[in-house]
Order: C-alpha cells, then sequence, then structure tokens
C-alpha cells in the first residue's frame, strides 16, 4: 500500500512544477525597475541650465526645507507628451516641480514646452544621462518626490494619468 | 493588388524609436585606448543588465541608455576605478537586478546553493543503489 502511493511522488511533483512553469508564463510580469534609493538622499549632482532664463537643477536645492517634485522627462519622449496635462494641473495644486530633461537639445525642448506647457520650476539639461542613471532610473518619464531634507521619498514610474495625480500629491504632502 | 500596397506598405514603413536625437555618448561605441582597461570594462558591461531591453547585457544591447552605461563604465574604469566599485554603484540604485553576477547573500543563497543540494539530493537517491549490488 505504501509503495503504491509513492510510485505517485515523482507525477505530483512533476505536477507541481508545472504549475510554476504556468503561473511563471502567465502572470502579468512587471517590469518595473524601483530605484533602490527611495529613502536615501539625492546623490550629488549640478545640471546646467538646458534653457536660457530658467535655472538648472542641482541637489544642493532640493535640500532647501520644501519638499519638491524631479520629473525626469525628454522632448523626444511621447509618454511625457500624454502626463504633460497631468503636470501642470500638479503645479496647479501648488506642487513644486523641477525637470531633468534628459538628453535633450535645446531648440527640440523649447518646442516641447511651446506645445505642451512648461509646469517646472528648473529644468536641468542631463546631456550624457548621469543624473537619471545615478537616482536609479530606468527610463523617461520618471517622477521623485523628494522632501525638504534631500531624501527621496517616491518614485512613479511611467506617465503620471489622471488617476495617479491623488497619490503624488499625497506623497508631496507626507514629505512635508 | 493588396499584397502589393502591404508589402510597399512595410518597404516604406519606418520604426519609431525611443531614443533621443543627439548623438551616442563618447565611449558608447568606442573602446578605452588602453587594452587591459577596456577589457575590465568589457568583462563589466557582460554581466550588466540592461534596463530598457531586460534579459539581453548592456555590452549587446543597441538601447540608447545601454550605450549611455556602457559610456559611464568605461569613463569611470579610465579614471581607475575597480569593476567591482561600478558595478556596487548601479546595485546601489537598481538593486541586484541590474547585475547577472549577484552577491552572494540570504536572498540569493538558494541560488548558489542548488547545485550542491542537488548533487547531495542526488548521492542519497545513488546511496541505495550501492547498497544493494553489495548485498
Amino acid at each position: 500500500m505504501k509503495r503504491g502511493l509513492i510510485i505517485w511522488v515523482p507525477l505530483a511533483v512533476f505536477v507541481v512544477f508545472l504549475g510554476f512553469v504556468a503561473w511563471g508564463l502567465y502572470a502579468p510580469a512587471d517590469r518595473n525597475i524601483q530605484s533602490a534609493l527611495i529613502g536615501q538622499n539625492v546623490p550629488e549632482f549640478a545640471l546646467q541650465p538646458s534653457l536660457p532664463g530658467q535655472p538648472g537643477l542641482s541637489s544642493a536645492s532640493l535640500r532647501r526645507g520644501q519638499p519638491r517634485v524631479v520629473n525626469i522627462f525628454a522632448s523626444w519622449c511621447i509618454p511625457c507628451r500624454a502626463e504633460a496635462a497631468q503636470l501642470e494641473e500638479l503645479a496647479r495644486r501648488g506642487v513644486p516641480i523641477d525637470g531633468v530633461a534628459v538628453r535633450d537639445r535645446p531648440e527640440d525642448l523649447q518646442a516641447f514646452l511651446a506645445t505642451y506647457g512648461n509646469p517646472f520650476q528648473s529644468i536641468g539639461a542631463d546631456t550624457d544621462r548621469r543624473v537619471q542613471l545615478a537616482l536609479g532610473s530606468a527610463g523617461v518619464p520618471e517622477t521623485f518626490v523628494i522632501d525638504g531634507n534631500g531624501v527621496i521619498r517616491h518614485q512613479h514610474i511611467g506617465a503620471i494619468m489622471p488617476q495617479d495625480v491623488p497619490a503624488i500629491v499625497t506623497a508631496w504632502e507626507a514629505a512635508r | 493588388m493588396r499584397v502589393l500596397l502591404a508589402a510597399i506598405a512595410l518597404v516604406v514603413a519606418a520604426p519609431v524609436f525611443a531614443d533621443s536625437l543627439m548623438p551616442a555618448a563618447p565611449y558608447a561605441n568606442r573602446q578605452l585606448p588602453d587594452p587591459r582597461q577596456e577589457a575590465q570594462a568589457k568583462a563589466l558591461m557582460e554581466t550588466i543588465r540592461c534596463l530598457v531591453c531586460q534579459g539581453q547585457a548592456i555590452s549587446d544591447s543597441d538601447a540608447e541608455m545601454a550605450g549611455d552605461m556602457r559610456s559611464l563604465i568605461r569613463t569611470r574604469v579610465q579614471a581607475g576605478e575597480s569593476p567591482e566599485q561600478i558595478r556596487d554603484w548601479l546595485v546601489s540604485r537598481y538593486g541586484n537586478w541590474v547585475t547577472y553576477n549577484p552577491p552572494l547573500g540570504w536572498d540569493t543563497f538558494l541560488l548558489y546553493a542548488a547545485p550542491f543540494l542537488f548533487i547531495l539530493f542526488g548521492l542519497f537517491l545513488a546511496r541505495g543503489r550501492f547498497k544493494r549490488r553489495k548485498a
């Protein structure tokens, strides 16, 4: 009797294995790579202004006591166009937004801001993508909420859609 | 006719790249002048995962971001940083996800121990066979 049951064990193990494989194949994969810097200080950086007449962005300016939102974007990034209206909405609600323009030429950036609006208080030119990599950001657009001491509190990956606005406002208010 | 139109559409169609209009980073596709440093940088690049085309190493990827990461690695190697320092810098940003050579820790223990556990299990299975033959 005991032997009779034992011969089914390999099959049972195989079925469990198949279950794992099926789960791995059909579960929706999460391709987002979270920054490992959440809860830590913003790395040191100083970016030149992207445009004349608008200040650049440095880590020192993120440590002045006021929580801020840093938006990593680019004029060549299509989803960034989709989130422009939501950034305007955040700015309207009093959230200060700074921009990191990734690999952008001033003339392209100027045209982008003229078309989709300019909610940014400052825009730093991340020409060689060094600051994006230093922040642990894996693509454009991404948005970080940084508290007044320069500690990263929240990361939003991908375009900010209308339904994402409350979460970002909440994270910004919690960072005060 | 429809087939012809489809064929023409395929020929004319241009892929849309999610890339900027700027030229590639200085060391994205250029080797370091010092062959020893280039070999170090290349070995590291082969074990760093591309953040865009996940599943490829940055040494194999054509993504612009992978090029920027290659340039970053080469510049840092040239400045005298060790490959392990650069790997640690990347891991502190992106987690162990970014390296194909993750450090041994509690969360990766099974990954490293599994081959030995399987050998032990095999020996355990084989043990019975040897006994029976002796008897």
